[in-house]
């Protein structure tokens, strides 16, 4: 028979439910820092990928590669650990001076993802007809701007499903900072159980609060494609 | 203002534009005509270089397009082209695909440029459908605002590559009469268009091509009722009866 006795209290209030905030906090900052930048640095890769120029297509290419087809764990331990002993003593000095772990995670997080989004996007600009771009350059918009201001903003549209995908990915992908010790959510949960034995409480609260965090992110994103992209259909 | 001399293009084995001479100048209607396949789109659409040529002059509006030095940005931006498809900006309302341009690149004020662009709406008979989105237009109305968004651009030169093809019959009026409208205030125009009714009473000249090469040259009246070239009689004769 079960010999375990469930005690939900530790995890809703108390030390330990300030901990599990605490790491949610974290979790949070981890996620929008990572969403905001994997998203323009993944506007970017796209953009350059399509570029006239072969070397700039090259760059972008072997960015991707590089970055899709190496684990996510293996990165962050890169800039963890490996970073540091290339970059110049004043950059680590600062670097340390700040909050490295969760600069590395960031970062890690961030390259990770772009390489995901940019393929995503750059689906999108080639699903916009190659008249949307004629229209633009004959109204005398450079590249770059025509670009900026007729096909990004239409790609982005189609994109939103895909995209929506990869900002859960990088959300849920962000409990791996821990491994580093940055004291995100997962990390947090961890300790509760350490101190209380309490894992299947603590990992079930974690459970919940990653996916209320998956709802909301959807639930923006949904928002946003409705009241913002699609004014006309609303 | 246009200057074609001895220009050449290739789709690579194919010859699209043999040797063509053209002048056209300021304030002249042109209505290039020809069977499907004479390289009359892609003349139209050499004059701002969303076709580059490969051999010979071309010189617009006092651009040598060959030129390095030429800013192809700037040259478009002063050449107006309405396409066949309309190519609207799908996810901008109809006053915002009007002033794009000129907010982004002549640098007109926001509230300038809407004027300008109710004035022009007012102009194509659509100012009610400033909020609208193109999805919410009819084929003639979109083509109306393609014309109106070309405009807005205060252009030396207005280019159309078939505006009327792919429009219902009873659409085809409406844009013809704001291009007529136009052609009446003194502009610049090369016009691609099957539309003989307009090339009769608008154009000042009739071009008529195939293969890549311009075949006849008249005034319409001229060219309509004694065609020299042969090609050009049974062009015609098809086009009037298309049945036989």
């Amino acid at each position: 028979m079960l010999k375990y006795t469930f005690d939900w209290s530790i995890v809703t209030s108390g030390k330990y439910f300030e901990w599990l905030v605490s790491g949610l906090k974290v979790t949070l900052e981890l996620s929008v820092v990572g969403i905001v930048c994997a998203f323009i640095l993944g506007l970017l890769i796209a953009v350059l990928k399509m570029s006239h120029y072969r070397p700039v297509r090259w760059i972008a290419t072997a960015y991707l590669e590089f970055f899709r087809n190496t684990p996510l764990l293996v990165q962050i331990f890169f800039w963890y650990f490996g970073s540091y002993k290339v970059l110049p003593a004043a950059v680590n000095e600062w670097l340390n001076s700040t909050n490295f772990e969760f600069a590395a995670a960031a970062i890690a997080l961030t390259i990770y993802t772009s390489a995901f989004i940019a393929e995503d996007i750059r689906s999108g600009i080639l699903s916009i007809p190659k008249e949307q771009m004629e229209a633009a350059r004959s109204a005398g918009f450079s590249y770059l701007r025509s670009m900026q201001y007729i096909i990004l903003p239409q790609a982005v549209r189609i994109t939103i499903p895909p995209l929506v995908n990869q900002f859960l990915n990088l959300a849920k992908n962000s409990s791996l900072a821990m491994s580093i010790g940055v004291m995100e959510l997962t990390y947090q949960a961890r300790q509760v159980e350490s101190y209380t034995f309490k894992g299947f409480e603590a990992f079930t609260a974690a459970t919940v609060v990653y996916l209320g965090l998956s709802v909301v992110i959807t639930a923006l994103m949904d928002l946003y494609n409705k009241k913002v992209l699609n004014p006309q259909r609303a | 203002m246009i200057k074609f001399e001895g220009v050449h293009k290739w789709f690579k084995k194919l010859h699209v534009l043999n040797g063509i001479d053209l002048h056209v100048k300021q304030g002249e209607v042109v209505v290039v005509c020809g069977p499907s396949g004479s390289g009359k789109s892609t003349l139209i659409r050499t004059i701002n270089q969303l076709e580059p040529i490969e051999e010979g002059t071309l010189v617009v509006d006092g651009m040598d397009l060959r030129s390095k030095k030429t800013d192809l940005n700037k040259l478009r931006a002063e050449v107006g082209f309405v396409f066949q498809q309309f190519n609207l900006y799908p996810h901008l309302s109809v006053i915002d695909n009007i002033t794009l341009a000129p907010i982004k690149i002549r640098k007109t004020s926001k509230k300038e440029a809407q004027e300008q662009a109710m004035e022009l709406l007012e102009r194509v008979g659509l100012a009610v459908k400033r909020d609208a989105y193109p999805t919410q237009l009819s084929g003639g109305q979109q083509q109306r605002v393609a014309i109106a968004r070309a405009l807005a651009m205060k252009p030396r030169i207005m280019l159309f590559d078939e505006p009327t093809s792919a429009l219902d019959p009873e659409m085809i009026g409406e844009v013809l009469a704001v291009m007529q409208d136009l052609a009446s205030t003194g502009m610049t125009m090369v016009c691609v268009t099957h539309e003989m009714g307009f090339a009769r009473e608008v154009s000042d000249r009739v071009v008529f091509m195939d293969h890549g090469v311009i075949l006849e040259e008249a005034q319409p009246e001229e060219f309509f009722r004694n065609p020299q070239h042969d090609r050009a009689k049974q062009f015609l004769k098809q086009l009037l009866s298309p049945m036989h």
